[in-house]
């Protein structure tokens, strides 16, 4: 709280991005864990909340006469613009968010104070949701092949790996401590993902340590034991997922890449997905392209491409597409590196397991996925997505784009996930939300020192329990697109990858489809199944009543069946209501959603809720046809709206030639 | 028959055919006076090609030794490949096939020749009479009329023989403002708002010329419109330099001078070459089986199709804003007032009008606003984007109102009666069909062509329940607000069912519908269940009381 210069602003304007028109004015409130605006208007009173911990950017602008503007970005793609009447007062927030929005330790962040009124217990139960030893077992290790090894029980041999890895039988702890001194921070190969059908797996690691000559025979040992493990094929892959340039220019620096010479029977591949830097920029390039007032198509579709964006999501899905193929299709097993192994190869190891195991496409396997091939073979998220201050170099929206590549995913195969668009929202926003502590620090180790799940609760547990609102209306368990490998189109197969401005015009609600398909389809299903039920009762009752009516005591029996029903006598009294109210409710559609999260957690949890009250209304919007402003603001010819009656002349006449 | 000279070689044995995404298929190929027909020599000779020689937009032929290749490029952009055996054959069938797509006389086409196989309950051809139309208007007001001056095409050749005009102007008003209009195309009723009570009229460029001419008769009908005090919005569907230029042709605008009254808003909605440019264009680059990520982008930022459906839209958006927001009269018109003047009020309808969103309202749309305004079907579509004629009347002006409905249907997937499929099908009869509808370039040109007596309505067949039930959007409820799309670029897209259809794996996505549709059936058979038991419930308790 002593950073918080400022605790209250009040007359504050909130800008509309797309049309000045639009302020709201309000009060602006800083506390130890929100940034809150709340519109004035005895009304609505509508809240807009920002986490500090979202914000990415903030930026003052030159004072006008209206007021001090301040510019806040958020790393969940909102942007938030404020005047301030007072500039003294804009440079205490200013400094104020500064400070709040960089914590140096990690008891400042949100998930240290954030209490959902949950027990003791509850929490415990929470964190054992997802639980990686049951993963293994699934996949089907330990076995012949693969043994779980304790060589890293104290982080002994490498301080980012999990304590419990998966190696080859035949991989002594002296092959494993050998091959990790071969290997960038000591990232040896290790199990990723085993595919029970044929024995093929695939297993990650970082670059080896091979400069311009050098060897190592442990290492050489390990990626035989990787071979050995899956007896139906004489060679593996090695996959590089970086460019061959950039590889061959790690050599100089002692590092570098697998020579085939060296290595009995492996293939070597590069993939070529650019490193951190350049995603950086890429997304930096794109967000300015979204950001941009009333682009033109060709701003548009020239800034998307400049950005290089969907290029590097295709890259991505390619190296993913390649292994689940050499899995699958080939039965062969693959080692994916990239430099370190905690960025690239996450990204390809996770997009090729979603596409082998369908298990990875349901809401439960997801957590999972994400869990093994992410958090806990310490992929960066405290460098990566900035919770506490530090380089911004090492800031890159690695994790992003793998959800971004699911989602390209679930357009292409839209039966296949058991989960919805708002799943994938939802996870990237509590990335960078630091109110639960699964994606903390940078490893294993830090998180366990921490003692993260004694102090904090787990994102999977709250997500699980409004499992609800992100189920996705088409997926069955029993249709063809959710069994076995997905395969999707290689060639030619760019126009397949979209622009998604779900996620990243994701506030912006008037740019996005009016009505929800997902929505309405929920409703259905969620009145589908209260029709059964009501149905199943109903057949009851009517052959209780012809049971009495055909029997010879009828006044007996009739009492005995109004004595034995009374139960559901009464909850069919308000069943008989409900179909008026179930078509109403479809009428009243799109003000009607089935993900509203319950009512206590609201308040507390900057889950969908508030961020549902920090959008625009949708419902009402489209409700109200106020649609319109948008396309005026939107419009070529210069934007504002159309004029009233009793504007000037002159300017009106300019607003429509403009165009 | 005539046809029969043309057909040198009618029959081919052992021909390959390949389509992407589908196994090569060989068979026999048959060539008759109006389809290629390619059948496998399966067991159960299931056919597998049934293809229009009229859908044929351009053909490709390649030999590899006496082995022929033809690839066949379809108005529907579909291209496939014949490998024919035989080098004479393979020569004989390609030019049976140039001279049998590019037939010249209308009344050799298909539709006169096709004899439908299924029974006729509704004659399409008089499903949509403007007399129903104005039937429909005459209930809510009485400020129109039906006007028969130009009953023998004489006063508009390119209008119907009835319009709905102003009550207060008379006939002989009608033939003076006919002449101070471009085609003699006057103003005419589009659309009444009922909410508001205000109208949108369509016509072509007055006749201005660089002398500022003037007609006392067209001011006066299009005030006729104007509640007093008011103002209305002329919307030119050019830009003023544009609207400028045409005066030196004789053309030109309406003047604040002669017009005080109304209020100018230039809009720049593109024109033939240029469209039909974009679209082949953007047809290339969907078909390029090469390019990497960037060149795709490129490429379709190059044919700027994309943004002229952002200009379309907006323009249709603006005249919809007038008319529901500002409470104003709208006038629309280009130059000749056939194309884009049409885009602008038909999709202006979409956005303002409940009933033009379901099937049947849709279906009156697209005759009221395309077929008897008089939108030169036959010229615009007789060409899709693989031809090489390049003539200047060629353009995918249809198709651009097509796929503006269907920006407008994602934006809101449940207010739409019909479904995507329904807009590609009337994409594929505008430019191929077996019905008359779309045949003729104006009522004029059908009534001479005999097409209601001579042909069968695409109406005809299309309303028949068991078609019906594949063009109904499952996700439907009424709605009847005022839909205001957004014209963002983050908010359209390319519309992958035409340009990519036949480039892409569709399973997946077919399935995904199927699987919508199979939710929302399931509840409604749900709920007749549910309702059904709880009647016999009800009276099984009364009985018993």
């Amino acid at each position: 709280m002593e950073h918080i210069r400022m605790p209250k602003v009040e007359n504050v304007r909130l800008l509309d991005r797309l049309s000045s028109r639009r302020a709201v004015v309000g009060t602006l409130y800083l506390t130890a864990t929100h940034v809150i605006f709340v519109e004035n208007g005895s009304e609505t009173r509508k809240e807009t909340w920002v986490l500090h911990s979202q914000i990415s950017s903030i930026e003052k602008q030159a004072t006008t006469a209206t007021g001090c503007p301040l510019l806040i970005r958020c790393k969940n793609f909102q942007v938030i613009q404020l005047v301030i009447p007072q500039e003294r007062d804009c440079h205490d927030v200013y400094i104020s968010l500064i400070r709040l929005a960089r914590p140096v330790k990690y008891e400042e962040l949100y998930c240290f104070s954030f209490n959902p009124k949950l027990d003791k217990e509850e929490r415990e139960q929470g964190w054992k949701l997802v639980d990686l030893n049951e993963e293994y077992n699934r996949m089907g290790v330990p076995n012949n092949y693969w043994q779980i090894s304790d060589v890293n029980r104290d982080y002994g041999v490498c301080d980012s790996y999990p304590t419990e890895v998966y190696v080859p039988k035949s991989a002594t702890a002296h092959i494993i401590v050998g091959s990790s001194k071969f290997r960038s921070r000591r990232r040896f190969p290790a199990l990723s993902y085993y595919c029970k059908g044929n024995n093929a797996s695939i297993c990650r690691s970082s670059q080896p340590l091979s400069g311009f000559s050098a060897r190592c025979l442990e290492d050489e040992q390990m990626l035989q034991a990787i071979r050995k493990a899956n007896p139906g094929s004489d060679f593996i892959y090695v996959v590089d997922t970086r460019p061959k340039l950039n590889a061959m220019a790690n050599r100089a620096a002692g590092k570098g890449y697998e020579n085939e010479d060296n290595y009995s029977n492996i293939k070597f591949q590069f993939i070529g997905i650019e490193n951190i830097h350049v995603m950086r920029n890429s997304l930096q390039k794109m967000l300015e392209v979204c950001e941009l007032k009333s682009p033109s198509m060709s701003d548009f579709l020239w800034g998307l491409e400049n950005s290089g964006w969907l290029k590097h999501i295709k890259a991505i899905m390619d190296a993913g597409i390649f292994i689940a193929k050499a899995v699958a299709e080939e039965g062969v097993s693959v080692l994916v590196h990239c430099s370190d192994g905690w960025d690239r190869t996450a990204q390809v190891c996770s997009v090729a397991s979603l596409l082998l195991d369908p298990y990875y496409r349901t809401m439960k396997g997801f957590m999972v996925l994400i869990e093994k091939d992410w958090i806990s073979f310490g992929h960066k998220f405290n460098h990566r997505y900035g919770n506490l201050d530090g380089d911004p170099k090492e800031i890159s929206p690695v994790i992003d784009q793998f959800i971004e590549c699911v989602w390209q995913l679930m357009e292409q195969f839209p039966c296949a996930f058991e989960f919805n668009e708002r799943f994938l929202i939802h996870i990237q926003h509590h990335i960078y939300s630091c109110q639960f502590g699964n994606f903390l620090c940078n490893s294993q180790k830090e998180r366990r020192e921490l003692k993260i799940k004694e102090r904090t609760y787990s994102l999977w547990a709250h997500l699980w329990k409004n499992r609800a609102d992100y189920l996705n209306p088409l997926y069955r368990s029993d249709h063809s697109q959710t069994q076995g490998t997905l395969h999707p189109q290689i060639t030619p197969c760019n126009f397949l990858y979209k622009f998604w401005s779900g996620m990243y015009n994701r506030f912006e609600k008037g740019l996005h489809p009016r009505q929800s398909v997902t929505d309405y389809l929920m409703a259905v299903k969620e009145e589908t199944q209260q029709l059964e039920e009501e149905l199943e009762v109903l057949q009851e009752r009517l052959a209780n009543l012809q049971k009495s009516q055909s029997g010879d005591n009828k006044v007996k029996s009739k009492q005995q069946d109004r004595s034995k029903q009374t139960g559901l006598y009464t909850s069919n009294n308000s069943l008989a209501n409900t179909p008026q109210e179930y078509s109403n409710d479809l009428k009243s559609f799109p003000s009607r959603s089935p993900s509203q999260g319950d009512e206590e957690d609201s308040a507390l949890i900057l889950t969908q809720d508030n961020l549902k009250s920090s959008d625009p209304d949708l419902s009402a919007n489209s409700d109200q046809e106020s649609g319109v402003e948008d396309l005026s603001c939107r419009s070529p010819s210069g934007g504002g709206c159309l004029p009233s009656e009793d504007s000037g002349k002159d300017s009106d006449e300019a607003v429509f030639l403009a165009g | 028959m005539e046809f029969a000279e043309l057909i040198k070689t009618p029959r081919a044995d052992n021909v390959v055919l390949h389509r992407p995404f589908h196994p090569a298929v060989e068979g026999t190929l048959c060539l008759t006076g109006h389809h290629l027909i390619l059948s496998s020599r399966r067991q159960d000779n299931a056919e597998e090609l049934w293809l229009l020689h009229s859908n044929i937009d351009s053909i490709e032929k390649r030999f590899v030794g006496s082995l022929g290749t033809i690839i066949i490029k379809c108005k529907d952009l579909r291209i496939i490949q014949l490998d024919i055996p035989g080098m004479e054959e393979c020569l004989n069938i390609a030019s049976s096939i140039e001279a049998l797509s590019t037939l010249d006389s209308v009344t050799l086409m298909y539709p006169f020749f096709y004899r439908p196989m299924f029974e006729v309950l509704e004659d399409g051809w008089s499903s949509f009479l403007l007399e129903q139309e104005f039937e429909l208007l005459s209930s809510v007001t009485n400020e129109w009329r039906l006007s028969c001056v130009n009953k023998e095409f004489s006063v508009c050749p390119s209008y119907p023989a009835v319009v709905i005009v102003p009550k207060c102007i008379d006939d002989e008003a009608l033939r003076k403002v006919a002449l101070f209009r471009h085609g003699g195309r006057f103003p005419v009723l589009s659309y009444y708002h009922k909410k508001n009570g205000m109208a949108m009229m369509r016509s072509s460029q007055p006749l201005t010329g660089t002398n500022g001419r003037r007609c006392k008769e067209d001011e006066k009908l299009i005030n006729a419109t104007l509640r007093s005090g008011r103002r209305g919005f002329v919307i030119d569907t050019r830009p003023l330099n544009v609207a400028q230029q045409a005066r030196a042709k004789g053309g030109g605008f309406e003047q604040e001078v002669h017009y005080p009254q109304w209020r100018r808003i230039h809009k720049y909605i593109e024109r033939f070459n240029i469209l039909q440019e974009s679209f082949i264009k953007l047809v290339e680059a969907c078909n390029d089986q090469s390019h990497n990520m960037d060149r795709w982008l490129s490429k379709l930022e190059a044919s700027n199709w994309l943004t002229h459906i952002k200009e379309l839209l907006t323009a249709a958006c603006l005249a919809a804003q007038c008319i529901d927001r500002e409470g104003a009269s709208v006038l629309v018109h280009g130059s000749e007032g056939t194309d884009s003047t049409l885009q602008v009020t038909s999709l202006a309808q979409i956005i303002l009008d409940p009933r033009c969103r379901t099937i049947r309202g849709f279906q009156a749309l697209v005759v009221r606003e395309w077929l008897q305004a008089g939108h030169p079907f036959q010229q615009r579509c007789a060409q899709s984007a693989y031809s090489n004629s390049k003539q200047k009347w060629e353009a995918p002006v249809f198709l651009l109102f097509l796929e503006c409905v269907w920006q407008i249907h994602r934006q809101f997937p449940c207010s739409f009666e019909f479904n995507e499929q329904f807009l590609i099908l009337l994409f594929e009869h505008a430019y191929a069909s077996q019905f008359g509808t779309f045949l003729g370039n104006n009522e004029n040109e059908r009534a001479k062509l005999k097409l209601p007596q001579k042909t069968m309505s695409l109406w005809s067949w299309v309303n028949r329940p068991e078609e019906l039930s594949r063009f109904q959007n499952p996700l439907y409820e009424a709605n009847s607000l005022v839909i205001w799309p957004s014209v963002a670029p983050q908010s359209l897209q390319l519309w992958e069912g035409v340009f990519l259809r036949w480039n892409r794996p569709s399973r997946f996505l077919e399935e995904a519908e199927e699987e919508r549709i199979n939710i929302i059936k399931y509840n409604k058979e749900l709920q007749a269940k549910v309702n059904a038991l709880r009647r016999q419930l009800a009276e099984l308790e009364t009985d018993e009381e």
